[in-house]
């Protein structure tokens, strides 16, 4: 007989996480951790101008200096390997991985050096002599849209990447559109509010820059690659496709990865060399990125363009909303480039009824570092927009910002809702979301607070931003990767739980709440269960971890296969109790009958018993060991709502943030304590975008904010302390109720800082300011100019 | 990031220093806490074929008194001044101004004398050097020689030290009403506009002031207009706003950069010279 | 080459290095302490933080050879006995770390920052780790942890 220690339920409970024991002790694996007897060095050579044509490239020295051991020029790598592939349906030049006539950005890579070490790579890289017949930079977004001063890729004249596309009211699945409501919505209206505004280009900045080591076999045919990447069974995938080898000869390890934030998603052009490169010369490679590198050749984020138009009565109803979108999108498609636009299109309704929307999207080429995936990618950019546009109508009114929003929310009893976007959004309480936000910063009082400050001559604003986003993204028709998870979990011989998932955390901290799902799924200890990830070789299939995924669309695999699990195992403990499978429960690490808890078996005994099954029960295989696809239905859709308190120096215009609530819905929560972790560090990056962080691009296509020198990252100094309050709506999209949480925090913060300094500085008559809000911005608003 | 190779000794002293340094040819420099070179080195912006350490050189460390002077050595970090409590209660516009450097691992190895033979445009202490009168101490093949910090900062990243020639130490009357005031550029934390002020005050009146502005041009330089236009003055609101309203008005090239146009970056010396004078003001009453 | 001595988490260590060889680059590939992290070049991100001769530096900032003869403590050198230090513990119990690469240099910054000032205050903590740069956490559970490690030592 079991002794019986009763377990607590963690699900909900604020778990410390499991990863952080070795990570605190600096004994985390990451790859630069990674060594292999004879492994090299590799280094690029990389473009230092953004437009031109390479004349002379001469790699001579290089290859001559003691300890290298190959060079190669992208003629010669073009012969290794394929042209870069894409991951969406879209139209895309030829990319390869190395330059081999024309470079299109700083930083695009035109050689390769394979060195003893990274020291003598280095001196190799500086002594390969390239010379460049220069070309015009495409820098401005705009200009670029005509042709001028270049066009980059001979066959996207204009510099058009993706020709405009329509979605919204009166568009049709085939893009035609008409435009009679929206019309009509713009002719009945009171007010209009007009404004053009910029989402600006941002660089991840992960803390750990890329990295990847690259292992072929020749005597194997096999290939090994350690990558900081998000998705090491994409990375597996497109790897094979580009060298040539079936999917099976290629490991891909995830190991820990410090930070992704979107730009790991891309599958890069140094993983293809690092892995063309081993391949040829039959020998381990290391590339390791320097920060200065990340700063152009990773990609960056957002840099959006808007022209937002709303149509409302004089009352504050919206009637109808234009938003004409214009996405830099640098100097060639990446993974999932041309994608991350048309999600805000997707999310042009944000939280609102809104009768008539039309959203528009041309994607442009420019001489800059490709953008792609950016923590939110594409839900920031339309929070923004409509956010923005929704405080000018409530100053236009002179209506409270929260009173304008609360006049045009998508009523809780619509859900789920359909936008005219093609959105299903699955579950929401906006109403409640803003109540409980202005309750938990007391918004009246701030208001008091405010105007007392400006009668000190203070400039102090306040911001309010609601947001829903797109997360736990899926099925497959929305996700050109797949829109699945899959996960396998095995409970071993002596009653311990191994799960494997797709999902590849880097931060996320699912090696603990996986296990507290599974803990509680199966009645044990949570020491008792192991997650493993990131691994091609130890988890079957995968999609990765991105789009706030993990959680919903990972764990729910998890706990479909943990049922299977669940369920042969109960078929094993039936005979042995005498009992129904239907009447068994699993507790306190004991199979039992249900009423009947000193009946049971230990957990570990049946465990045995299925691994040494005799008898073997009729129609029963040994072994407890089951798989899972999840593929949701729906997307999942998290919302909230964010208020900030700024105050503006009135000599220097440096902003300061004083206060921030943040109320956010993510659905259940598996772990409080994470699910803060998460929001936190989306608030950071949500605040930093607004006031300090912004990749700024001279006339040359230089990017002039290029390391940490220049690029402003959020410190501890620049934040309050957050206020958070968690509401939960579940989400109908799957068992678990959760939405997802990793990227809410960059939605809302954002614009409502911006509304905060707006408000701060609406004695000067100003409506709208883009971000950065650099100091010397604002100060030249209190100076009377305009931004 | 990885320099360029390169030989590297140790001194045992600054004799021992100079025959390196004159030994080498012009081929050496120096490194102390190297928190100025070493980057540049990364970024191979500077190629020195032989470093010459001198951070554990004794007499080049530390802070001591001498007669009513202060005198700090060369190889001192700026953690050491920022917490010093001699510094502290004498010239805390110099612990100030040493607390706002950078971070504190930056703090923590960084040197006085390292700061100001790179005299970096933005840096913070040849602002706070230049106001105290400090004399700074060098030693050459020639033997010792006095600079006055007046005339030490020459240019952008030029001071009056020949390459044979080893800082050792910075000497100066401390003084309490003095301030610093600084506005940081976000991301390196340098100084966009730094300006330090000292205000020698009898009776309520500016008997004579010094004020000088780091972060606006090619190196940290006098505001003497300010200067001139305190002296003789009462100390009030009044006095201190409009001499401060005049910063900048001499100075002839202001830097511009992507943080700052020349416009805004002369708009904040007389808001950070203000600010400067206010917290001389406020010491000298405390 | 020269052959540079440290005192590396207590123990006596001798290594041949290029006098351009940074001490973080020894630290991790000759003697596998790899715990201390590279984020960036220009010595702002603090990741390569360790102790030298007591004092948080950027393990990144300082050749190899300067700090020949010093002592040296990174993140493996914290715990004790195999006790966890103070901090470690904070940062795993306020959960201080998600992806966990400026996680060791965010401690041993903190280890300084809680010599000098024993009952930091939070603004006094925020300063202290100005130095390191996490995107992950937005700082307020490192700030606790680190608040957390004060109260209880």
């Amino acid at each position: 007989m079991a002794t019986t220690h009763v377990l607590p339920k963690l699900v909900g409970q604020r778990i410390k996480r499991r990863e952080d024991p070795r990570l605190i002790q600096g004994r985390g694996t990451y790859v630069d951790d990674v060594k292999i007897v004879g492994m090299q060095h590799i280094a690029f050579k990389r473009s230092d101008i953004a437009h031109g044509r390479i004349r002379r490239l001469d790699v001579s020295v290089a290859k001559a200096l003691e300890g290298v051991e190959a060079v190669f020029t992208g003629a010669q790598l073009a012969e290794l390997i394929r042209p870069m592939p894409i991951g969406t349906p879209f139209p895309s030049p030829t990319h390869r991985a190395i330059a081999v006539d024309v470079v299109r950005y700083v930083g695009e890579a035109v050689a390769v050096v394979v060195a003893r070490d990274r020291y003598v790579a280095r001196d190799a890289v500086d002594a390969i002599v390239v010379e460049y017949e220069p070309l015009p930079a495409v820098v401005d977004l705009e200009r670029a849209m005509t042709g001028q001063p270049a066009v980059i890729h001979a066959d996207f004249p204009n510099n058009i990447a993706l020709p405009q596309i329509a979605s919204g009211t009166g568009v049709d699945a085939s893009g035609k559109a008409d435009d009679t409501k929206i019309d009509q919505a713009f002719a009945a209206a009171d007010v209009v509010i007009s404004q053009r505004m910029v989402n600006q280009r941002l660089v991840p900045n992960a803390m750990e820059p890329r990295g990847v080591v690259a292992h072929y076999e020749p005597g194997k045919g096999s290939l090994t690659m350690w990558s900081s990447t998000q998705n090491p069974h994409i990375l597996r995938s497109m790897v094979a496709g580009m060298l040539g080898l079936g999917e099976s000869q290629v490991r891909a390890i995830a190991p820990e990865v410090g930070g992704g934030f979107g730009a790991k998603i891309n599958i890069y052009a140094e993983e293809y060399v690092a892995a063309a490169v081993s391949k040829a010369l039959g020998l381990p490679v290391k590339w390791i990125e320097e920060r200065t590198e990340a700063f152009v050749a990773t990609t960056h984020g957002r840099d959006i363009l808007g022209y937002v138009d709303l149509a409302a009565t004089k009352d504050g109803k919206v009637l109808g909303l234009k938003l004409r979108l214009i996405a830099d999108i640098g100097a060639y498609n990446m993974l999932l480039t041309a994608a991350i636009p048309t999600l805000t299109m997707l999310m042009a309704n944000a939280t609102y009824d809104i009768p008539a929307i039309r959203a528009t999207l041309v994607e442009v080429f420019t001489n800059k570092t490709p953008t792609d995936a950016y923590r939110g990618a594409g839900r920031p950019e339309a929070t923004y927009f409509v956010e923005r546009a929704m405080d000018m109508l409530a100053a236009e009114l002179r209506i409270d910002p929260a009173e304008v929003r609360r006049r045009n929310f998508i009523p809780s009893d619509k859900f789920p809702y359909a936008t005219q976007m093609g959105a299903v959004y699955d579950s929401g309480d906006y109403e409640k979301a803003l109540d409980v936000a202005l309750a938990a910063a007391g918004w009246e009082a701030l208001k008091a607070e405010r105007d007392a400050a400006r009668k000190q001559g203070r400039l102090v604003g306040l911001g309010l931003s609601m947001y829903v986003e797109v997360c736990g993204v899926g099925p497959s028709a929305s996700l050109p990767t797949g829109g699945w998870e899959h996960a396998q979990v095995t409970v071993e011989r002596d009653g311990r739980i191994t799960a494997a998932t797709g999902a590849s955390p880097h931060g996320q901290g699912n090696e603990t709440t996986f296990a507290q799902m599974l803990a509680d799924q199966f009645g044990v200890p949570l020491e008792h269960v192991t997650i493993l990830h990131g691994d091609t070789a130890v988890v079957k299939q995968g999609i990765g971890t991105f789009g706030s995924r993990s959680q919903a669309v990972g764990g729910t695999a998890l706990v479909m296969a943990g049922a299977r699990v669940k369920a042969k195992m109960a078929k094993f403990a039936g005979p042995l109790l005498e009992a129904h499978e239907a009447d068994l429960v699993f507790e306190n690490g004991i199979i039992s009958v249900k009423g009947l808890p000193t009946s049971g078996k230990s957990f570990k005994d049946v465990a045995s018993y299925a691994y040494v099954p005799v008898p073997l029960p009729e129609g029963l295989e040994p072994g407890l060991s089951e798989e899972a696809f999840f593929e949701p239905k729906n997307n999942t859709y998290p919302f909230g709502c964010h208020i900030s308190m700024v105050e503006v120096d009135r000599q220097t215009g440096e902003p300061r943030l004083l206060k921030l609530v943040a109320v956010d819905d993510a659905g259940t929560l598996i772990n409080p304590l994470i699910v803060e972790g998460q929001i936190h560090g989306g608030l950071a990056q949500g605040i930093g975008q607004a006031l300090i962080e912004e990749a700024v691009y001279d006339e040359q296509g230089q990017l002039l904010t290029g390391s940490f020198m220049d690029y402003a990252m959020p410190r501890a100094t620049d934040f309050p302390r957050f206020e958070l309050q968690a509401m939960v709506t579940p989400t109908p999209v799957n068992p678990l109720g959760a939405k997802g949480v990793g990227e809410a925090g960059t939605l809302g913060s954002t614009p409502c800082l911006v509304a905060a300094t707006v408000d701060a500085l609406r004695e000067f008559g100003v409506k709208h300011i883009d971000m950065s809000l650099r100091p010397e911005k604002l100060w030249r608003i209190i100076q009377g100019g305009r931004a | 990031m990885i320099p360029t190779g390169f030989e590297y000794e140790r001194a045992t002293s600054v004799a021992d220093a100079v025959a390196r340094l004159r030994a080498s040819n012009g081929a050496a420099k120096l490194i102390a806490g190297g928190h100025s070179l070493v980057p540049l080195m990364k970024l191979r912006l500077s190629e020195p074929g032989r470093l010459i350490d001198i951070a554990r050189i004794p007499e080049l460390c530390g802070i001591r008194q001498v007669g009513d002077a202060i005198e700090i050595g060369a190889a001192t970090v700026h953690h050491d001044v920022a917490t010093s409590p001699l510094i502290a209660t004498r010239c805390p516009m110099l612990a100030e101004a040493a607390a706002e450097i950078g971070d504190p691992q930056v703090r923590n190895r960084g040197t006085l004398g390292g700061s100001l033979a790179h005299a970096d445009p933005s840096a913070d202490y040849p602002a706070v050097i230049l106001v105290l009168n400090a004399t700074i101490h060098i030693v050459g093949p020639g033997g010792e020689r006095v600079v006055q910090a007046a005339t030490f900062f020459k240019d952008l990243l030029t001071v009056d030290l020949d390459p044979q020639e080893v800082i050792v130490s910075v000497r100066f009357k401390p003084v309490v009403s003095a301030g610093y005031a600084k506005l940081h550029q976000r991301a390196s934390h340098y100084a966009i506009v730094g300006v330090a002020g000292v205000l020698d005050i009898q009776g309520g009146v500016v008997r004579s002031a010094c004020v000088a502005v780091t972060g606006a041009s090619t190196h940290a330089m006098r505001l003497s207009n300010v200067e001139h236009a305190l002296a003789g003055q009462p100390l009030n609101d009044e006095s201190i706003h409009k001499a401060a309203s005049i910063a900048g008005a001499g100075v002839a090239v202001v830097n511009a950069d992507v943080h700052a146009s020349e416009e805004y970056r002369r708009a904040m010396i007389p808001v950070f010279t203000k600010r400067a004078l206010e917290k001389a003001r406020a010491r000298s009453s405390a | 080459m020269s052959q540079v001595a440290i005192i590396v988490n207590g123990k006596a260590r001798k290594a041949d290095v290029e006098p351009r060889m940074l001490l973080v680059h020894v630290l991790r590939e000759q003697f596998n302490l790899t715990g201390t992290h590279l984020g960036c070049d220009t010595s702002q991100c603090g990741a390569c933080t360790v102790l030298v001769d007591g004092r948080s530096a950027k393990s990144c900032t300082i050749f190899a050879v300067q700090a020949d003869g010093s002592e040296v403590t990174t993140i493996e050198g914290l715990a004790t006995d195999g006790q966890l230090h103070p901090l470690q513990k904070g940062f795993w119990d306020a959960h201080g770390l998600q992806c966990g690469y400026c996680t060791p240099g965010m401690i041993m910054s903190a280890v300084t920052l809680l010599r000098d000032t024993p009952d930091p205050t939070e603004a006094q903590i925020r300063e202290g780790i100005a130095g390191n740069l996490c995107r992950c956490t937005g700082y307020q559970h490192i700030v606790d942890a680190i608040q957390l490690a004060a109260g209880r030592r």
